[in-house]
């Protein structure tokens, strides 16, 4: 551990470690645009200079590996001489539209020209002006700003995996342009604006809506996938004007993916602002009371095994159990939170969570996907895949064949490939056994068929014969599509004693044997299929379901309530609310707890906190807040025959999953620039 | 002055064969065997008492950048690549090299890879040296079919393998880590260093890049004894050295002599002299476009070795000598050079790239005086701000024309600018 000065305080730090990182360790502030913790290490804008002892020259303190003994000084006369000459540098060509340009407030150039920056240009010549470049609905382009500090280019070639920017012309003609000016063609490519350091890059859909100063800023969950991406909310007024990730290394580092970010437009649209009862065959506006009134004219009297219900992909887990609760009231068993009917697996936890954990992955040297596709199903999830990668974990697929910008071998698309892995036979299990820490993922696209319980059997076969359950190891792995998935087995919201699945309420409903089907956020079901039943839909948009609803229950969207998901890994986390749900909807476990009131089955929490206190007391795990506790080997699944026929990803669309996301502009735009191509297109259009 | 038998290379103006058998006649291959017989460590040993310091420009000793080789091989191969992409203004003494003297520089090739244990050479050849590509081609090609090169080079069971690669004609791809990222396919920019070539080169293995001089005066320095080459030149700047003289001369050309040789008297005795006379000369340019111009009161005493030089405020450089008279526009030639190096910074880093252009726009005002005399002091911060700031040594070779300049011709500057007030004044007023 070599031992060195900064700025006159001793430091000892591992070797290969940089000066700039040394000096961080001992609260020495270097500043820098190009250095990203994340990202390789570039060296080009030269604003980490740093007077080294000895050194002829300055040193670029991101790039330079610290040495016995070596004296720095960080803010030494010809330090900062040589910093302020940067400074200029990248001032002479750069606008100083500081008035105009989003970046304003938030920005490293801005704030480094405060501390290094002259007080006046003595750059008498016309500045650069640059063509700006699409990159396609999400971001938006000012190149004249840009700085080429290559940050951009460096995470989508690293760390998003699609090689797609890179700079042209050389000198100060160089620009930063993507491939042939294409969108950006990945999901992650939002991040590239927290990215830049200037406001060269800036978010489209944000564009011109606030200054960073008049958001009000709240820590909370995403919700788009099952991955719970650490998010912080910026609201002004009743708006949540956008969305920026959170730094939370065992979960998304610092990156949030596209959907996630840009899809909050959608809860501007399409909202359920007020009750609905259906009048004579047409939804019809009411209060509160007339449909809870609706509701318990249905519901009183009728026996429990004529009441269903659903929970969808976007439910906290609080509302998931005031519901259940309802239900047990009503003496209904048949409740399900896999809308997809998955097989998974409700009595043994580490049947359907993450076990390997999301960090963990940087631990695997093996992997195979069954059944998923986790560049549509959970981007951060995929880029921590690809981190891996790019050490050398071989990845093997069993589905279609797709680019997961990352290098896979395509074992073939037959669902039974499994059952070859399963008892050894395949070359693929012969690496997964020779590996130390192997692992496999399990998608939904595996156990959302009708032979899902033998795949998921075939799968806790395969994870055993390979080795991947062992001391200190669990290579077992499902990726959940949904944020509520977890929290919803977690809590029970599955069928009780004689109760019905999803399947069965389905065909229950259809045949006339479920004469209610209460769905909580559910809207990717078939509701034809619900045939002559009394539908009652709480949610936050009007979708799919809502069309077929008998009463719609106005409810809020994971930005207006306080609530609790529990990620793919089995990790409770706590959202807070950003804003008021709009007009009469309200918090929906608060609805539930009224409703229980009108149906004369009063459930026994008055506030928001006894109701998360009672969560605990059915799960302990309830109560670790962002904890991920190893889960219990056991057995699951049930051995049978599984169809060869090919899986389907669960994800068609990566950008249209959800009410909120089909209710947004942004991410039908992103819809049609990469997944429809264009194909939509009239002659009218634009 | 060199006496002819002690010159190394002796068909530096193509007047006889360039092709095996007519190298051979000059020596070339003469003992080749032997020399390797007489291992590595030796080869290393006798470059470093030779004294030989490198011919690209920076001047670094070769036997000592050999030296920093690992000693033994591991999986990762040695790489030696030779920087053959001579584009410094005013150079023009590799290409007579490769063009007449190719299997000197092949021969060095063996013996150096040899001595690093590299089993593979890279030529990375200036994309426009079309004839001197072909003939090294030609070369190489007679040498693998002589078995000098090859599975077992001039038989001495080391196997050996020459490639030419053409640059596409970048200058930055002269720069050694740059030249290494365009060899592997990537964009010409240099790399950060540390690490360094020798240790983290071509395709992440250790590599060590050497300027075509240096490789192909190193047969002939091995065979006639490092006591023979060091006897040339003063103490620390040894040798023989090809000096690339141009301008205005009366017969400029590329002559090899011994280093430390006056200025003066390499002008005096082998280019006829200033044109009109020494008394005519304005300054020189002593090492190619990147280093700084020298008045005459320099010049006439000035001697052409690394340290002289850099001790009057310029460099040995490339030895291409540059040579103005009192008819040069010398703001204009200089403004020309800033325009160079704007052109060919590769972008990477800051200040060369923002700086480069400054300067070469400053410049253009400067040669018409449409400038305040302030001016003069900003641009030569601007030089020093972009000075030792750099990535590579573009961002230097950028600033010290200009810094020559305004060191030495801060006058002729100031009486620009005063004229074309005078100028502006006198056009309102009528």
């Amino acid at each position: 551990m070599p031992k060195l000065t900064i700025d006159g305080i001793a430091v000892e730090v591992p070797a290969n470690t940089t000066i700039l990182q040394a000096a961080e360790s001992v609260g020495v502030e270097i500043p820098r645009f190009c250095y990203h913790d994340r990202l390789s290490i570039a060296g080009n804008c030269r604003m980490c200079l740093v007077d080294v002892e000895k050194s002829p020259k300055p040193v670029a303190s991101c790039a330079m590996p610290v040495g016995e003994g070596m004296v720095v000084h960080t803010k030494s006369e010809r330090a900062n001489k040589a910093r302020g000459g940067v400074m200029e540098f990248l001032l002479i060509n750069h606008p100083l539209d500081c008035p105009i340009c989003d970046q304003g407030g938030e920005c490293d150039l801005q704030d480094q020209a405060m501390a290094y920056g002259a007080d006046r240009g003595r750059y008498n010549e016309n500045k650069r002006a640059v063509r700006d470049k699409y990159m396609g609905p999400i971001v938006s382009t000012t190149m004249t700003r840009c700085i080429h500090c290559t940050r951009c280019v460096r995470f989508v070639t690293e760390v998003a995996g699609v090689p797609e920017l890179g700079a042209t012309g050389r000198g100060e003609d160089m620009e930063i342009t993507s491939y042939l000016e294409k969108a950006l063609t990945s999901e992650l490519s939002g991040n590239v604006v927290d990215l830049c350091p200037v406001g060269a890059l800036t978010s489209k859909p944000y564009a011109y809506a606030a200054r960073p100063w008049e958001l009000r800023k709240t820590e909370s969950i995403d919700v788009f996938d099952a991955v719970g991406t650490n998010i912080r909310l910026d609201a002004r007024d009743r708006q949540v004007m956008r969305v920026l990730p959170r730094i939370h290394e065992d979960i998304n580092e610092e990156w949030l993916a596209d959907k996630s970010r840009h899809a909050i437009d959608g809860l501007q649209y399409q909202r359920l602002d007020q009750p609905f009862v259906r009048k004579n065959g047409k939804l019809q506006p009411a209060t509160w009371n007339e449909a809870f009134t609706a509701i318990a004219s249905k519901v009183k009297g009728l026996a429990g095994s004529k009441i269903a219900a659903l929970a969808g992909d976007l439910v906290d887990c609080e509302s998931m159990l005031a519901l259940k609760d309802l239900m047990a009231a009503l003496g209904s068993t048949s409740i399900d939170c896999r809308q997809d009917g998955a097989a998974l697996d409700p009595s043994v936890r580490a049947s359907y969570i993450f076990n390997t954990t999301i960090a963990g992955i940087e631990q695997a040297d093996a992997l195979l996907i069954l059944g998923s596709n986790p560049r549509t199903e959970a981007p951060i999830l995929n880029a921590r895949i690809r981190k891996r990668f790019a050490h050398g974990l071989p990845v093997a697929v069993i589905g279609t064949e797709t680019d997961f910008s990352y290098k896979v071998e395509h074992l073939g698309n037959h669902a039974d490939l499994i059952s070859k892995i399963a008892d050894g036979g395949h070359p693929f299990a012969t690496v997964l056994k020779n590996a130390k820490k192997p692992m496999i993922i399990v998608g939904m696209g595996a156990l959302a068929r009708s032979d899902g319980a033998a795949i998921l059997a075939a799968a806790r076969q395969a994870a055993e014969t390979c080795g991947m359950i062992k001391d200190g190891w669990n290579g077992f792995n499902v990726l959940h599509t949904a944020a509520a998935r977890v929290g919803g087995l977690d809590l029970g919201f599955v069928p009780g004693m004689s109760g019905k699945n999803t399947r069965g309420i389905m065909e229950g409903a259809g045949k006339g044997d479920i004469e209610v089907v209460y769905l909580l956020g559910v809207d990717e079901i078939d509701t034809a299929r619900l045939g002559n039943a009394f539908v009652i839909y709480q949610g936050h948009h009007g979708d799919r379901s809502a069309h077929r609803a008998d009463v719609i229950l106005p409810g809020a969207a994971y930005t207006e309530k306080d609530g609790t998901y529990v990620n793919t890994e089995g990790r409770v986390q706590e959202a807070l609310r950003a804003v008021f749900p709009p007009g009469e909807a309200r918090e929906d476990w608060s609805i539930i707890r009224a409703l229980s009131e009108v149906l004369g089955k009063t459930l026994p929490y008055d506030t928001f906190k006894a109701l998360r206190a009672r969560l605990a007391t059915i799960d302990p795990n309830f109560a670790s807040v962002d904890q991920v506790k190893p889960a219990t080997w056991g057995n699951f699944g049930t051995a049978g025959a599984i169809a060869s026929s090919a899986f389907d990803y669960p994800v068609k669309n990566y950008y249209m999953t959800d009410p909120i996301s089909r209710a947004s502009r942004t991410m039908a735009q992103c819809s049609e620039e990469f997944v429809l191509g264009g194909k939509l297109k009239s002659g009218t259009h634009g | 002055m060199l006496a002819d038998k002690d010159r190394i290379f002796t068909n530096l103006y193509g007047r006889h064969d360039w092709r095996l058998k007519g190298a051979r006649a000059r020596g070339d291959w003469d003992g080749t065997k032997e020399i390797l017989a007489m291992g590595g460590d030796w080869i290393i040993d006798e470059m470093k008492r030779s004294g030989l310091r490198g011919r690209g420009g920076a001047g670094f000793p070769t036997g000592l950048k050999w030296s920093f080789m690992p000693k033994a091989e591991s999986e990762r191969p040695h790489y030696l690549v030779v920087n053959a992409d001579e584009g410094e203004p005013g150079t023009c003494k590799d290409r007579d090299m490769l063009r007449f003297d190719p299997h000197k520089l092949i021969e060095g090739c063996l013996i150096a890879s040899f001595a690093m244990k590299a089993h593979a050479c890279y030529i990375y050849i200036r994309g426009e040296f079309y004839n001197e590509a072909s003939n090294l081609q030609v070369a190489i090609d007679e040498a693998y079919e002589a078995g000098l090169v090859g599975d077992n080079a001039c038989g001495s069971g080391w196997k050996f393998d020459i490639y030419l690669h053409r640059g596409a004609g970048a200058y930055i791809c002269g720069e050694e880590t740059a030249l290494i990222e365009s060899l592997e396919g990537n964009k010409g920019q240099p790399r950060l260093k540390p690490p360094f070539p020798a240790g983290v080169g071509l395709y992440g293995c250790p590599t060590t890049v050497n300027n075509v001089e240096s490789i192909a005066v190193a047969p002939t320095i091995l065979r006639r004894g490092a006591s023979w080459f060091s006897s040339f030149g003063r103490p620390n700047n040894t040798g023989t050295k090809v000096f690339c003289i141009s301008g205005h001369v009366n017969n400029p050309c590329n002559v090899e002599d011994a280093m430390s040789i006056p200025l003066k008297e390499l002008i005096e005795k082998h280019c006829g002299g200033v044109r009109g006379g020494w008394d005519n000369l304005l300054g020189i340019i002593p090492g190619g476009a990147s280093v700084p111009v020298l008045p005459k009161s320099i010049c006439d005493t000035v001697l052409m070795d690394f340290d002289a030089l850099r001790d009057v405020k310029s460099g040995l450089g490339t030895a291409a000598v540059m040579v103005m008279d009192k008819s040069t526009d010398i703001v204009a030639a200089i403004s020309r050079l800033s325009a160079f190096y704007k052109h060919e910074s590769c972008g990477q880093c800051t200040p060369c790239r923002e700086g480069t252009g400054w300067l070469a726009r400053v410049m253009k005002r400067m040669v018409k005086g449409d400038a305040t005399l302030g001016e003069i002091d900003t641009l030569e911060q601007v030089t020093y701000q972009i000075e030792g700031h750099t990535i590579c040594a573009l961002g230097d070779a950028a600033a010290w024309p200009v810094q020559g300049l305004i060191r030495h011709f801060r006058p002729e500057l100031e009486k620009r600018i005063a004229a074309y007030r005078d100028k502006k004044v006198h056009e309102k007023a009528a």
